[in-house]
């Protein structure tokens, strides 16, 4: 099964500011949509925009070619979104998190003791998630990306807090769900080096 | 991605797990959930200093402060409905999950329901005492109360959608809701009046009804594309 996230004329304008006009991009299985670009030129903006939580001035993001906002539920739950803010509730603990999220998209029949245990976060699943510090809470939150069983990953400055082991980490995990046919949407700043086929849009 | 079937979660496991998890942050953080109910005790205890202790004025006020107090602590409660989802993300997370966003917004109506609304209407005997109303009429009053918080509960959490990005929308929150709280506010009030006057009072019973079920079945439509539009 090949799945196709394409995006059409998009041209999206914040306040005074034209953050992107006529962007157009295709992506298919297996490959992965890198978004350059310095501070605050509009990456988040584009994300929120492919997730349908934005409306475009022109344009439309098309899934399997048919437009998103058509479709958004089929959308949603083809997608799993690692935004700046992880989205975890501090006062629970980490596996009342990870057990919320299992009721809002498909879930993979992984074993979540081996994902756990290769995000090393196995020992943390019982701390209330504020005691942990934003690295180990951004690795939960790269578990509740792996657990769910999803072709497109959204995903948000990834790197943000996660130590030089981390951002490897992250870099294989996009290689391996590249390699299976997943497909995966990054904004990031720093370099990635990510063995696969990349497009790269560099905003302004 | 793998090999394994997925598991697809079913729609209503949406609507219970944002109502699980927000009942279990309530528990976590009792002192969000005990304000309101604070509030709308203190409310019912001064208004009897401030007025006169007269029987016959106690009697007579006592549903109208009952139900003006359980409308203002709804109001209080509805600020925070959204804004903890909004500032730590969930809320961004809820909105592009593959649930349908009306049932995730209403499992959290209900979580508010319960842990707002509910504990009114069951602490609400014990303040009536106070205002000498006859045992004949509590009932009567808990049950409007308890039809009126729901309708209060649903079109609260569309002002509290609406105003979710804004700071201190509190004011602005109050002024949206309080036009579509009238009706409850005086179907309620005039009710338990009506009750306690022996008069005839199903009437008001239906209509609050016949509100709920209106609120019910529209409101969580209205909270979820109030959210959208928040959210842009």
């Amino acid at each position: 099964m090949t799945e196709k996230l394409s995006a059409d004329n998009l041209t999206l304008i914040r306040g005074e500011r034209c953050l992107f006009e006529g962007l157009d991009f295709a992506l298919n299985s297996g490959e992965m949509l890198l978004l350059e670009g310095r501070n605050g030129c509009g990456k988040t903006s584009l994300m929120r925009a492919i997730a349908g939580m934005l409306s475009l001035e022109t344009g439309q993001v098309l899934w399997n070619d048919v437009p998103v906002l058509k479709q958004r539920q089929t959308f949603h739950g083809a997608l799993v979104w690692l935004a700046h803010r992880t989205g975890l509730k501090g006062d629970l603990n980490m596996l009342e998190n990870l057990h919320f999220e299992q009721s809002l998209r498909p879930q993979s029949a992984d074993d979540h003791e081996v994902v756990y245990d290769r995000l090393g976060i196995e020992r943390l699943r019982r701390l209330p998630l504020r005691s942990l510090s934003a690295g180990q809470q951004r690795r939960v939150a790269l578990a509740r990306m792996l657990l769910a069983d999803v072709p497109l990953w959204l995903m948000d400055e990834p790197f943000t807090n996660l130590d030089r082991e981390g951002r490897k980490l992250v870099m294989t995990l996009v290689e391996e769900h590249l390699a299976a046919g997943g497909m995966c949407v990054m904004a990031a700043h720093q370099d990635v080096e990510i063995n696969a086929p990349v497009t790269k849009i560099r905003l302004q | 991605m793998n090999g394994s079937a997925p598991i697809q979660p079913g729609m209503l496991s949406g609507l219970w797990a944002t109502a699980r998890r927000d009942l279990l942050l309530a528990w976590k953080r009792p002192g969000d959930v005990l304000n309101p109910l604070f509030f709308f005790a203190m409310v019912c205890t001064l208004f009897p200093l401030a007025v006169g202790p007269s029987a016959e004025q106690l009697e007579f006020s006592g549903p109208g402060v009952l139900w003006v107090a359980a409308l203002l602590a709804t109001l209080l409660s509805l600020n925070s409905l959204f804004l903890g989802d909004f500032e730590d993300g969930s809320l961004d997370q809820l909105l592009v999950s593959a649930q349908p966003l009306p049932v995730l917004a209403l499992g959290k109506t209900l979580a508010h329901w319960l842990t707002s609304g509910l504990p009114l209407v069951l602490v609400s005997p014990i303040l009536a005492i106070t205002y000498r109303m006859p045992w004949s009429v509590v009932p009567v009053m808990m049950l409007t109360l308890l039809l009126g918080t729901i309708s209060l509960s649903l079109l609260g959490s569309i002002g509290a959608a609406l105003t979710v990005g804004l700071h201190r929308g509190t004011a602005l929150l109050s002024l949206l809701i309080l036009p579509l709280a009238m009706p409850v506010l005086l179907l309620g009030a005039n009710t338990v009046s009506l009750a306690a006057g022996n008069d005839i009072y199903t009437t008001g019973i239906w209509a609050l009804g016949a509100y709920a079920v209106a609120s019910l079945s529209l409101a969580p439509y209205a909270t979820a594309a109030a959210l959208r539009i928040s959210n842009e």
